[in-house]
């Protein structure tokens, strides 16, 4: 039997394996941040408030959701995939219609004088409204206040909103406010 | 004899143990990386909805969790959706409490700008979910974010 000893692993390259898998992990693997939708809710209503303020009918768009997850927005059964495109024209209403909500002049630092929508989105649900479904519309909704400022931001700035300053970023989000009004919950044809 | 002692010659060769230090090290900042500093145990099951429009949570420190969910034991807490405060399963009316602790062990100047987020299941009813809003406006706690996860477009 010949003598012969086994040579020894070249083990050099083994801190560049390893340090290609920690840049690899370090890449891939987020820490779990959460993530998540908000919003503002308005101050408790006072009691002895008879009279609720008066909003003309063409400045609401009406979205009901009811407790088996179907949607009517504008008195009609409509689809969650139609919600943005409808919500994006009544707070737009690029052709001033009749129908569609009016609007008012306002100076705005960075922007000038513009007309900002007078229109509110109000969302009605049901107490046995699934959340998932809640979501998706609320979804639905701020993705159509997203793109409509993205929009304008182009217009104005030549640059998408996320890459506007925060300055600029304020300005928009006064001509284009989140005008969400979420009524009281009510218990109508419930099943849940 | 001699058979023996040349086998003892031939010997195996040592592991070289140089790169070890850099194998744990490389564990080490994959566990660092991927471990979540989690305040309290979730005891209800969450599945949080997707969304698209999702904005990333600012400072986690001011935000305080209301969790809403099928309790991981039902045997205990029930089989329908319950709220979780902290370490524990409330009732709504607790929640009055909760925000007031909230409160409390901020400081002063952070107070404004604290949010509570809902993190609830998807399967939960909006009643569940009204009744935690109608809660907190009477609170005061108008900041309000719904924890979903994010989905591609």
């Amino acid at each position: 039997m010949a003598k012969r000893s086994t040579p020894g692993l070249n083990t050099s390259s083994m801190a560049d394996i390893s340090f290609l898998l920690l840049t690899f992990f370090l890449m891939t693997s987020s820490i779990n941040t959460d993530m998540g939708i908000s919003r503002r809710l308005p101050p408790p209503a006072p009691e002895n408030q008879e009279d609720k303020p008066e909003i003309h009918k063409r400045n609401i768009f009406v979205v009901k959701i009811n407790s088996h997850d179907a949607l009517l927005f504008d008195g009609e059964i409509g689809d969650i995939k139609d919600l943005k495109t409808r919500a994006k024209d009544f707070l737009g209403n690029p052709q001033d219609r009749e129908d569609l909500p009016e609007k008012m002049e306002m100076d705005i630092p960075l922007l000038g004088t513009y007309k900002v929508s007078k229109g509110v989105i109000s969302l009605q649900n049901d107490r046995g409204t699934s959340y998932d479904m809640y979501i998706q519309v609320q979804n639905e909704l701020t993705a159509a206040v997203n793109e409509m400022r993205d929009e304008l931001c182009h217009i104005k700035f030549g640059k998408a909103y996320a890459d506007a300053s925060s300055a600029q970023q304020e300005a928009i989000d006064k001509a284009i406010p989140v005008a969400i009004s979420e009524a009281e919950p009510t218990k109508i044809g419930g099943n849940k | 004899m001699a058979r023996f002692k040349k086998k003892n010659d031939k010997g195996t060769p040592g592991l070289n143990m140089g790169s070890m230090s850099d194998i744990i090290f490389m564990l080490l900042f994959f566990f660092m990386v991927i471990t979540t500093m989690r305040e309290s145990s979730l005891i209800v099951k969450i599945t949080v909805p997707q969304a698209t429009e999702v904005q990333k949570l600012e400072k986690k420190s001011l935000v305080s969790y209301i969790n809403v969910g099928v309790p991981l034991e039902p045997q205990k807490y029930g089989s329908e959706p319950r709220i979780q405060l902290n370490d524990e399963i409330a009732e709504v009316s607790n929640i009055a409490d909760f925000v007031e602790s909230e409160r409390a062990s901020h400081n002063e100047a952070d107070r404004p700008f604290l949010s509570t987020a809902i993190k609830a299941d998807k399967e939960v009813r909006m009643g569940t979910i009204s009744d935690i809003k109608q809660e907190l406006r009477k609170n005061g706690a108008f900041k309000l974010i719904y924890t979903t996860s994010r989905r591609a477009k």
